[in-house]
């Protein structure tokens, strides 16, 4: 829209409609002001972990396992304990929430109440805050064995992953035509075969993504592994005991008052963020592609 | 319902070979329709017993301390007395904090990027928007930590204290050490973490209005700030309060942020810049140390009960107002 005026003609802008003009300039600058705010927290963000994480992050700090201050001790079992955690979560998340999904769009029709309930329910538990999670699983999973376990941890990461998973199972399947559905019956195909050799191939990379965001989603959750698996110095890979995870070794060690390792923490809380970063915009680049 | 019409067994295909009603029914397929509803039943179980779990947890304190818990202002575990006033004041004032904060930078930034901005840059800003709601908490707690508390000791508290020591009303609102820890510097971090949240649904909400009620507006000569605040704020504005309600929800259970920068006092007071606690920080610090079966464990439980009854509230309010908009 131009906003320049012929003065030659003699005609003059009238006030009111210079002081809407000047209310949508502030209005803009407004904007711009609050987007470029949002935009400096995520550089500030960014920058703060470069340039404390990056000079911790050596190839030690990532082959050698947690140790004592001054030991020259690394993350390695902190690494490979959230890698298992995060996988074990997904192997139990993930069909728990194809399952779901799949029931809330095909089954899950209007009137179908206890559906809408379900809906309801896994809107629910993707708001609950996730130290609820955490409380709900040590009760369940720890206080009963009297121990702590990466499989509690693995549980409350999964119950934090299923409403995910849930949303964008339905969400995709949802988007493939009827006519696909009718053609597949047309040809034959019993309902469970359609459901999943047609409308879940065909919204693969949409369901694929759910994953991926559940994913990107518990690998930074801190709170609900703090009373479920507890963390652990040394290297263990037993389900049934504590084991180490990036999010709980960074908050342990960032409030800690030895140097080597606050600098173990900023370079873990660096390599979990750019892990994050870099899943949701491997997920946004794929989907603008498809 | 339809689980009922599912398990029923499909006689009529079985014995003539042809299905009823249309639909093929067989083993298999009962199967799978029991299958993805068990999974179904599953989450709704999950959800079930995380409520009832949080309050038998907590029952104990429930009949100790009476239905005066959740008002009750000492949280002494030295003398096993504990009340919820404390937690749940710093949560609630922390939370109001955030979304007051947040709604001018979401607002700003969904008008500024379906309005205003030039595409190309949208598409960036809009992507740097969303990979800041996709940064775990705990980072930003780090952030937070390292970078606001400081700010906030050394450049904000002289400050203020300085210039408003002497105004009557604000005094009490901003005395305290300069420590950089306190109500305010959580509700400033909160409100970056809940901005993005709220920019998306509002960006939504938005986008979803007919673009001919727009048009017609700027044939009418809006400019295009007119056309948000006249045309667009008063179409979407249940979208709007439903996205700040679903902002309030995040930044009601927000543990690990909260508790680098909060400081973790259990104390009431109106001084925003003095050391608070929240729920959920108080949970995360206190829940290591209590012993199993002691009334502080139960303490603690139904605190995370009344979280989970203030972020069901809050959820269902959201709902409420985004089905008023369908």
């Amino acid at each position: 829209m131009s906003e320049t005026f012929v003065s030659t003609t003699g005609w003059k802008p009238n006030p009111r409609a210079a002081r809407r003009r000047r209310a949508d300039h502030l209005a803009t600058a407004f904007g711009m002001l609050m987007a470029g705010i949002l935009v400096l927290v995520l550089a500030s963000i960014l920058w703060t972990l470069l340039s404390r994480g990056l000079s911790g992050l050596s190839a030690a700090a990532i082959m050698k396992p947690m140790g004592p201050p001054g030991s020259s001790s690394g993350l390695a079992n902190a690494i490979v304990g959230s890698l298992v955690q995060t996988f074990m979560a997904l192997l139990m998340a993930t069909p728990l929430g194809l399952g779901c999904g799949i029931y809330l769009s095909e089954y899950g029709t209007e009137t179908n109440k206890f559906a809408s309930c379900v809906r309801f329910v896994s809107d629910v538990l993707m708001s609950v805050p996730s130290i609820l999670v955490g409380l709900f699983v040590y009760q369940v999973l720890v206080a009963p064995f009297g121990h702590f376990s990466a499989l509690a941890g693995s549980v409350a990461l999964a119950i934090l992953a299923v409403p995910i998973i849930v949303r964008t199972t339905e969400d995709m399947l949802r988007l493939v035509p009827t006519s696909m559905r009718e053609a597949g019956a047309a040809l034959g195909a019993t309902r469970w075969r359609v459901t999943l050799s047609l409308c879940l191939r065909s919204a693969k990379t949409g369901v694929l993504t759910g994953i991926l965001l559940a994913l990107a989603r518990v690998s930074g959750e801190t709170a609900p592994l703090l009373f479920t698996s507890l963390g652990n110095q040394n290297w263990s890979f037993s389900l049934n005991r504590p084991m180490a995870s990036l999010p709980v070794t960074i908050y342990q060690y960032a409030g800690a008052s030895y140097e080597d390792w606050v600098q173990l923490a900023w370079a873990g809380a660096l390599l979990v963020t750019m892990g994050v970063l870099a899943i949701n915009i491997a997920v946004r680049v794929s989907a603008r592609r498809g | 319902m339809t689980l009922a019409t599912a398990t029923q067994p499909d006689e009529a295909r079985d014995k003539a070979g042809v299905s009823h009603s249309g639909s093929r029914r067989s083993g298999p397929d009962t199967a799978f329709h029991l299958l993805v509803a068990a999974s179904a039943l599953l989450v709704l179980v999950v959800l079930g017993g995380l409520v009832l779990l949080m309050g038998v947890g907590g029952s104990q304190a429930f009949r100790t301390f009476g239905l005066g818990f959740a008002f009750h202002d000492v949280w002494n575990p030295v003398a096993d007395q504990y009340g919820a006033w404390a937690p749940l004041f710093g949560t609630i004032v922390s939370t109001l904090i955030g979304v007051a904060i947040a709604l001018p930078l979401a607002f700003g930034t969904a008008f500024w990027l379906t309005a205003m901005a030039p595409p190309r840059i949208a598409a960036i800003v809009g992507t740097a928007v969303q990979l800041l709601a996709a940064v775990p908490s705990i980072i930003f707690g780090m952030w937070g930590f390292f970078t606001i508390v400081p700010f906030m000791a050394r450049t904000v508290q002289p400050f203020l204290t300085h210039h408003f020591r002497h105004v009557p009303g604000l005094r009490f609102i901003i005395h305290g050490a300069p420590f950089g820890t306190g109500l305010m510097t959580a509700g400033l971090v909160l409100a970056v973490m809940i901005a993005p949240f709220m920019t998306a649904v509002m960006r939504d909400v938005f986008a979803a209005m007919p673009a001919m009620l727009r048009e017609s507006a700027y044939g009418l000569g809006a400019t295009r700030w007119d056309v948000m605040w006249k045309v667009v704020v008063p179409w979407s504005r249940t979208g709007m309060i439903g996205a700040i309600v679903l902002g309030m929800g995040r930044a009601l259970g927000e543990t690990m942020a909260v508790t680098f920068v909060i400081g973790n006092v259990t104390a009431v007071g109106w001084s925003l810049f003095a050391p608070r606690s929240t729920v959920a920080s108080l949970i995360a610090l206190q829940f290591p140390e209590s012993p199993a079966g002691s009334l502080r464990l139960s303490a603690l439980l139904a605190l995370g009960f009344i979280l989970m009854l203030l972020s069901f509230a809050s959820l269902a309010l959201a709902r409420m107002l985004r089905g008023d908009t369908k």
